[in-house]
């Protein structure tokens, strides 16, 4: 069972790991499996089940989730008889006066504007196929825009930096979690999930087989 | 799993490369084509071997995001004011004041996300672009290592939420207000920088071993 190749194959039939370079030949991989690269153990295939189906599902109910984030109350803060309720706007507001503007929108970018445009581009890019047509117009550029942006989007880190943040102000007053508390943890694990349901490689060969030449 | 994971037994036998091969791959979608090919006809990517040019990108945002880190230890991240007196925290002073307060556990998520994190990413991407300036080929280890940067540099980013977050909730006037200091900024940039920096790198570079009759 040899997974390098010569040079005979044809190019199409080839596939070289996007960290390492190590050349394949493209495996046949059965639903559920995976397909790891030779030499860096890079997942280069895991096609699954229902994927496409799964990811748009995923991305709707996120979007829906974070409109509820955004605007419920997210803590609410009470100390000697005065309180304060904040919603993640306002926590995004917090740098809003003069220097700190830049930080404001920043904070505003990583945890909502960002993780709302991956949402989108990847309905854009996965609602046609699963219902069996060929992909949008650029749905490979909105896929793309998809992938760079992975990193930016930073709300599950936000939600670890909520529970420090809740442990820091305890000694100091009493707070209560608000719903859009439980809707931005929601959000976590279904973007964890989704983001389970796609390897890179396996997008690409599928975009590229269901594109119209 | 099944079958692929088998292939892990030859890893013995030396791998050939897209670039020994005489071919290019595309770094997003994995396709490859004939060396000197511009564009992937697959998703549109810039198709580029090895892109040495990469390393001066990451020097660059590298020294950048050490720079702005100093200003975030040495400047206040929050100003809190209780009942008329104002205490202003550095990062540092931050997780001191969580230990005081007993919450050794959280104490330490917050030191290791501003402080231990950023530090080894500054050391971990330096060490493995000198590597490469050197000519060492890498082994696993080294391009796990890389993968590991790569994944855990967003996550220094909980600092500056626990500052926008505490800046949002706690503003009672009198009783208690809390207020974000110059170093959230600093701080911010710093971790972005470094994410650029590690995004930058071109991890097929950790691997090459150098050309023939060039000492090594």
């Amino acid at each position: 069972m040899a997974y390098q190749t010569g040079m005979t194959d044809s190019l199409s039939d080839m596939i070289a790991c996007p960290k390492c370079d190590a050349l394949h030949r493209v495996p046949r991989v059965a639903p559920g499996e995976q397909a790891k690269c030779v030499r860096c153990g890079t997942v280069l295939m895991a096609p699954k089940e229902g994927a496409m189906t799964r990811i748009v599902m995923l991305s709707v109910t996120a979007l829906i989730l974070m409109v509820a984030a955004v605007f419920f109350p997210f803590l609410e803060l009470s100390v000697q008889g005065l309180g304060t309720t904040s919603s993640v706007f306002d926590a995004v507001l917090a740098f809003s006066d003069g220097l700190m503007l830049p930080l404001s929108f920043a904070v505003a970018a990583l945890i909502v504007v960002l993780p709302i445009t991956r949402f989108i581009a990847l309905i854009y890019v996965f609602a046609p196929m699963a219902l069996g047509w060929a992909p949008a117009r650029r749905a490979k550029d909105a896929y793309k825009l998809a992938e760079r942006i992975r990193p930016w989007a930073m709300a599950e880190i936000f939600i670890i930096g909520v529970a420090v943040a809740l442990v820091k102000v305890a000694g100091l007053a009493q707070v209560t979690l608000g719903p859009a508390f439980w809707a931005f943890v929601g959000l976590v694990i279904i973007t964890m999930l989704k983001d389970n349901f796609m390897c890179r490689v396996t997008v690409w060969q599928t975009l590229n087989a269901r594109s119209p030449s | 799993m099944s079958g692929y994971g088998m292939a892990n037994a030859e890893r013995a036998q030396p791998v050939l490369t897209a670039r020994e091969a005489g071919l290019v791959g595309c770094a997003e979608c994995g396709h490859v084509f004939p060396i000197g090919t511009e564009t992937c006809a697959v998703c549109g990517t810039h198709l580029v071997s090895r892109d040495i040019a990469s390393l001066q990108r990451v020097w660059a945002w590298l020294f950048a995001g050490m720079v702005v880190y100093i200003p975030a230890n040495v400047y206040p991240m929050l100003r809190t004011s209780t009942l008329g007196t104002t205490q202003e925290s550095t990062i540092v002073g931050g997780v001191v004041d969580l230990i005081d307060h007993g919450s050794i556990g959280v104490a330490l998520i917050v030191f290791v996300a501003s402080v231990i994190i950023p530090v080894s990413k500054f050391i971990a991407i330096a060490y493995l672009a000198i590597r490469v300036q050197r000519g060492l080929p890498g082994t696993a280890s080294h391009f796990h290592l890389y993968e590991f940067v790569e994944f855990i540099g967003r996550w220094s980013m909980i600092d500056v939420f626990v500052v926008a977050i505490l800046s949002a909730l706690v503003q009672l006037n009198f009783v208690a207000t809390i207020n974000p200091g110059i170093a959230a900024v600093s701080f911010a940039l710093s971790v972005a920088f470094t994410m650029i920096s590690a995004n930058s790198f071109d991890p097929k570079l950790i691997w090459d071993v150098p050309p023939k009759g060039k000492p090594v």
